[in-house]
């Protein structure tokens, strides 16, 4: 039931995908509604998966990073759909449902549960979901940079554009940048603490330094940073997106480093 | 019954014809009556803009319609003969009529495509009307058709989203990058006529405050006080630049008052936050080496025009769109008008109830196969009366309202008592097998072509 629902979820965001993409290319604001009402089925489709799934396994098996990789996924929606709710930019939904796509394929991809040792599932429940929440935001901030510098770009070069008239103001794409880290960072660090004492639990030591620690610590001091210089010195506009996008480097880093443990 | 228009516009009379053309608003109401005092004149509109002059008016007859109002516009204007007059005029008749006046309401006709006053100056026009009856069934629905094209052509198209002057494009512009303008501050440079009309669409799209400089004191502190803000000293403008987050420069000075310099100074004083710059003057007066400030964003006056042409042509290619619309609401339109017209009508509701009679009659002659050809034709005979008689009045007010203002009411009501605008279908005989009575009342109301009171009846005598 559980699958038949992913698979539905997927076929949809595929389909939404491209309808939003399309919408990024034509003039006509008529795609972005069949595209929302494709993106909401195909969410409510992947919220009944979730439920069953984690009904199914949440007492018996440790979270995969398959479930994380699903759960951010619908999380990407989630956030996609209460910021179009609140602001109407349906132009989001062409930057954000492709990654949620994206992130459910490589979900799909993964074994389903991975052999572990010990019975410390609360705890690294709690850490996958922190994480992936603190990613979630990190991957939003990522999206709001990317969309920043396009819309900075056409700004300047004077290309009034398609793109230029469905892209938002920028400085709502900053306010959204910072939003999101501010919203990110904390969650993140939880993410970190709560992995860390699992690992205390599973290894008997905090670190192991292993791929996947080594770069959720760099990307924890780098968003640390950027929040820093964004509420010190003024990195904001066009650096903080910048600086959102290479972050976000390290975020996928750190996804790989995961992987790498897991496979 | 005919539509017509008779008027002139931007596009076919100079500015001073037009001026002297056009009816002021107090004068309006009198030309009206004036205008349907004209014999043959049923009922009339006067839509007086600077850009056009337009009676739309309902007549008997086109040519003398044509000539009757022509010579109500001359006689308005005194001051114009009609010689001068006739080679400005266009005539329109039928569906160009209401083409004609579809388009103009939808602004498919204004010299700017796509603006807004349009509309309201055409509700206007038919308040005015309304006020001195001269408007009745046909111009009531037709204006009003106009009035929602015009409605759906705005909401359907996006003829009327694009800035197309100068001083707007500015504020689309700060709008790309400001998500709202309120609490936003303007630092006006110079006066020019340009940029004050920028400032005051800006003002007008919420930003809050207003500084001013310009060169000589006395004219910043006037302007501050029209546009409710802070005049500030000119050689002290740039000391606090980084306080606007809109600089909006048009001086006549001949070199540039911005620097680079300046404006990387002010971004980085407002840490970062973006700066929107527009430079209105020629020679331009903000170096255009502030293109390389990282979040300061510079537009001169050919950027802006830029902006402008892309969005006319942007316009003009919704206007097909627009264009299309039209020609749809015209052929529903004209479909309404042909409905109302009298001898059709006649003849429609004449075969309307012969078709009622002959399938009620063959009904009850398929249940009583014993009668005698005598009786048949006595039955026949009797259904023949009553229907005769029930229409009878009904065709003899049609022939006698022809004429009247009120005739198109009657015709319609008409075609609605007895249902003619719905499809031959639902005038098919009973099938004379069905045996229970059958009452519907919603059906009744909605087709009334089964008429369940006479079939009742009928088969009550037939008993």
């Amino acid at each position: 039931m559980a699958a038949l629902c992913f698979m539905v979820t997927m076929v949809l965001y595929f389909v939404a995908t491209m309808s939003f993409l399309a919408y990024l290319l034509r003039r006509s604001e008529a795609l972005s509604n069949v595209s929302l009402a494709i993106t909401a089925v195909g969410f409510i489709s992947h919220t009944v998966a979730l439920v069953i799934r984690m009904v199914e396994v949440s007492s018996t098996v440790p979270p995969s990073f398959s479930d994380a990789l699903s759960f951010f996924s619908w999380m990407i929606i989630l956030v996609f759909v209460l910021v179009e709710f609140r602001h109407r930019i349906h132009v989001l939904g062409s930057f954000m449902v492709p990654l949620a796509l994206v992130s459910l394929v490589s979900s799909a991809a993964l074994p389903e549960t991975v052999p572990t040792l010990q019975p410390v599932f609360k705890t690294l429940w709690f850490h996958v979901t922190l994480s992936m929440l603190g990613t979630v935001g990190f991957t939003v901030a990522f999206v709001a940079g990317v969309m920043y510098l396009i819309q900075d770009r056409l700004l300047k070069s004077k290309q009034f554009n398609v793109l230029y008239s469905k892209l938002p103001a920028l400085d709502f794409l900053d306010h959204l940048n910072q939003q999101s880290i501010v919203l990110g960072f904390p969650l993140l660090t939880l993410g970190i603490v709560t992995g860390a004492i699992s690992a205390e639990f599973a290894r008997g030591s905090y670190v192991s330094w292993n791929p996947e620690q080594i770069w959720a610590l760099v990307t924890w001091v780098f968003y640390f940073v950027v929040l820093l210089g964004r509420l010190t010195v003024g990195w904001r506009a066009k650096r903080a997106a910048y600086l959102t996008v290479i972050g976000f480097a390290c975020v996928i880093l750190t996804l790989v480093g995961v992987v790498l443990k897991e496979t | 019954m005919h539509l017509i228009v008779v008027g002139l516009s931007h596009k076919t009379a100079p500015v001073e014809i037009r001026e002297r053309l056009a009816v002021p608003e107090s004068r309006l109401g009198e030309a009206l009556t004036r205008l349907c005092s004209y014999s043959g004149v049923k009922e009339g509109i006067l839509l007086s803009t600077c850009n056009r002059v337009e009676v739309y008016s309902v007549v008997d007859d086109v040519e003398t319609g044509y000539g009757r109002i022509q010579e109500f516009l001359a006689d308005t204007h005194l001051s114009l003969s009609s010689e001068q007059l006739t080679p400005h005029l266009y005539w329109h008749t039928g569906d160009r009529a209401i083409g004609h006046l579809f388009r103009v309401a939808a602004s498919l006709d204004s010299m700017i495509i796509g603006e807004s006053q349009i509309l309201g100056q055409l509700k206007g026009a038919f308040e005015v009307a309304l006020a001195h009856k001269t408007t009745g069934v046909i111009m009531n629905k037709v204006v009003k058709k106009a009035i929602s094209v015009a409605k759906r052509v705005r909401t359907e198209t996006k003829i009327a989203e694009m800035a197309v002057s100068v001083s707007y494009a500015a504020v689309e512009l700060a709008k790309k990058i400001f998500s709202d303008l309120h609490e936003k501050t303007v630092l006006l440079i110079g006066a020019g006529e340009m940029a004050k009309l920028a400032a005051r669409h800006l003002i007008a799209h919420g930003v809050k405050h207003v500084r001013i400089t310009t060169r000589t004191p006395q004219h910043a502190v006037d302007l501050a006080a029209k546009f409710g803000g802070t005049a500030v000293p000119f050689d002290q403008f740039k000391d606090d630049m980084a306080l606007a987050d809109i600089v909006l420069v048009s001086t006549g000075a001949a070199h540039y008052l911005v620097g680079a310099e300046d404006v990387r100074r002010a971004v980085e004083e407002r840490m970062n936050r973006p700066m929107f710059l527009i430079d209105i003057s020629v020679p331009r007066n903000i170096d255009p080496a502030v293109r390389h400030v990282d979040n300061a964003f510079l537009f001169d006056i050919d950027d802006l025009t830029q902006r402008v042409e892309q969005n006319r042509a942007g316009r003009v290619q919704e206007a097909e769109k627009a264009e299309r619309m039209v020609l749809e609401e015209v052929t529903t339109m004209l479909d309404w008008m042909k409905s109302l017209e009298v001898t059709p009508t006649i003849v429609a509701l004449r075969s309307h109830v012969d078709d009622l009679k002959r399938a009620e009659v063959d009904r009850v002659l398929a249940r009583l196969p014993h009668l005698s050809p005598q009786d048949r034709e006595l039955v026949e005979g009797l259904a023949s009366s009553i229907v005769n008689k029930l229409v009878h009045r009904t065709m003899v007010t049609l022939k006698a309202e022809v004429n009247s203002s009120n005739g198109p009411a009657f015709v319609e009501a008409a075609r609605r008592f007895f249902s003619l605008d719905q499809p031959a279908a639902s005038v098919q005989p009973i099938e004379p097998s069905r045996e229970s009575p059958r009452y519907h009342p919603e059906s009744a109301v909605e087709s009334g072509a089964e008429d369940p009171v006479s079939e009742t009846s009928v088969r009550k005598r037939a008993r």
